[in-house]
């Protein structure tokens, strides 16, 4: 075997991926060859650093949505039929625009438009549908707090470290609604904060984070599995609130959060 | 005590309405290609970022892979799901580059394909304790060096050490011979240990 053979083998050897006397030959150049030995070592070495470096790029959480409402029919889904037939349609559509490529910009344009108008209600649901799931399971578990406090100063620190935002917590109590702690939870795959209160008898849980897709921008109510949910975005933080009470104690829950939350202005 | 509605979470009516409207074959075809693809679906971003080289269009790459590969599922007869999926991949980044060189405004082109002789990886390496500065590599550092190799060492180097693709997986999603395989990787590794200690001579 010669040095320029040696130069291609020596990975195949490193990849494990040469034949017994495959290897055996390299070996024996190698021994008799320092120049191809310390290249044997040198790229042994840029190996193994390249395996302990984190060279992967995860897919960000908005593309995993992007990916998972493109694709129809996911199951456990209330408006799954509906997508997947938006989708079947809309993938024809973009058939007839873009030829099935990336497309022109024209059609990727108006294509992601179309995607942008048919998925959003849809991921909406399907976070509503799950932070009720995470509402439910909260009651459900004897887990609704992992710090219980009515004190607003305890709770916003205990989130620290724990969430990649802070959470803003303001207390209520004046306005009704007691503030009775905070829960990491995980919505959507993800760790999201949640602020507990209750009025009277009935637990709100508020779910603050920022992957909790809220491209509409606006305040929504809706009803779903029989709770009330109230979503709003304020600060580049996406706002859900789960409860049992009735939709107009929810909105004046909401309404009195997003006040408390906006700076002063003037004197009140 | 709290109050606690007891309405189950799902109710079956919708899905059953929902299963006979759109057949079952379909839906069942669908979680088939969800519960195949979706779990590689960080190895196809990784691919289209070094092939595309920013987020966006890696991004809408990866999107378009997998609606052409849940149309062309039904040919799919393995073995492997990934080096599949990065065939396809490879395939939408291609027609991507091919529709920008033939557009009048090749600002964007330019910057994806540069040929090998523009960069500066001829310089031979110099005789350095290479084991112990390579330890001290920095993981953004390295990800810089793979993205500057050109073309296609660059979708070999990182379908090999990024992807975990064996020689004959790598030769199907390239469509080019095992052996062709073979001395792309080891052109891409001399080039990209030569730009490695570069960076370390510039940086020690």
């Amino acid at each position: 075997m010669n040095c320029a053979e040696s130069e291609v083998l020596i990975h195949a050897l490193i990849d494990g991926e040469l034949d017994a006397g495959n290897t055996a030959a390299v070996e024996t150049h190698v021994a008799a060859c320092p120049a191809c030995a310390a290249k044997l070592t040198a790229f042994r070495a840029m190996h193994q650093a390249m395996a302990e470096a984190s060279l992967k790029k995860a897919a960000s959480a908005h593309l995993r949505r992007r990916i998972d409402a493109a694709l129809p029919a996911q199951p456990p889904r209330v408006a799954g039929w509906l997508t997947s037939q938006l989708t079947s349609w809309l993938t024809s559509w973009r058939t007839f625009l873009g030829g099935l490529t990336i497309g022109t910009a024209l059609s990727a344009a108006v294509a992601a438009s179309l995607v942008v108008a048919v998925v959003h209600n849809d991921q909406d649901r399907r976070t509503a549908d799950e932070v009720v799931s995470a509402h439910v399971r909260s009651l459900q578990a004897g887990h609704l707090t992992d710090v219980q406090t009515s004190d607003q100063h305890t709770v916003k620190p205990w989130f620290n470290g724990k969430l990649d935002v802070a959470p803003p917590v303001v207390d209520l109590t004046a306005q009704g609604f007691t503030l009775i702690g905070g829960r990491l939870d995980y919505i959507d795959g993800e760790a999201a904060g949640s602020i507990v209160y209750r009025r009277r008898n009935h637990v709100i849980n508020l779910f603050v984070a920022r992957h909790l897709d809220a491209e509409h921008g606006g305040v929504k109510v809706e009803t779903m599995h029989g709770f009330n949910v109230r979503h709003w975005t304020q600060g580049g933080l996406a706002f859900w609130a789960v409860s049992d009470i009735n939709p107009d104690e929810l909105e004046e829950f909401g309404q009195k959060f997003t006040t408390a939350l906006q700076p002063p202005s003037g004197h009140s | 005590m709290l109050d606690r509605p007891q309405r189950p979470l799902s109710t079956p009516a919708w899905a059953a309405e929902r299963d006979s409207m759109t057949g079952d074959g379909d839906l069942d075809r669908a979680r088939r290609f969800r519960d195949a693809a979706l779990p590689h679906l960080d190895d196809v971003f990784t691919f289209a970022h070094y092939l595309m080289r920013n987020v966006a269009d890696a991004e809408d790459a990866v999107q378009e892979c997998y609606l052409r590969a849940l149309r062309h599922f039904d040919s799919y007869h393995g073995p492997a799901m990934k080096p599949w999926l990065l065939a396809i991949l490879r395939n939408v980044c291609n027609s991507e580059f091919a529709r920008r060189a033939t557009q009048p405004t090749p600002s964007e082109c330019d910057e994806g394909e540069q040929p090998a002789n523009e960069l500066p990886l001829w310089q031979e390496p110099q005789p350095s304790p290479e084991a112990e500065l390579l330890r001290r590599r920095d993981d953004e550092a390295i990800r810089r060096l793979v993205a500057a190799l050109p073309q296609p060492f660059r979708e070999t180097v990182v379908l090999r050490d990024i992807n975990n693709l064996s020689y004959r997986e790598i030769a199907d999603v390239a469509g080019v011979p095992v052996g062709t395989v073979m001395s792309r990787l080891a052109r891409a590794r001399s080039m990209l240990r030569a730009a490695w200690n570069v960076e370390e001579g510039s940086t020690t």
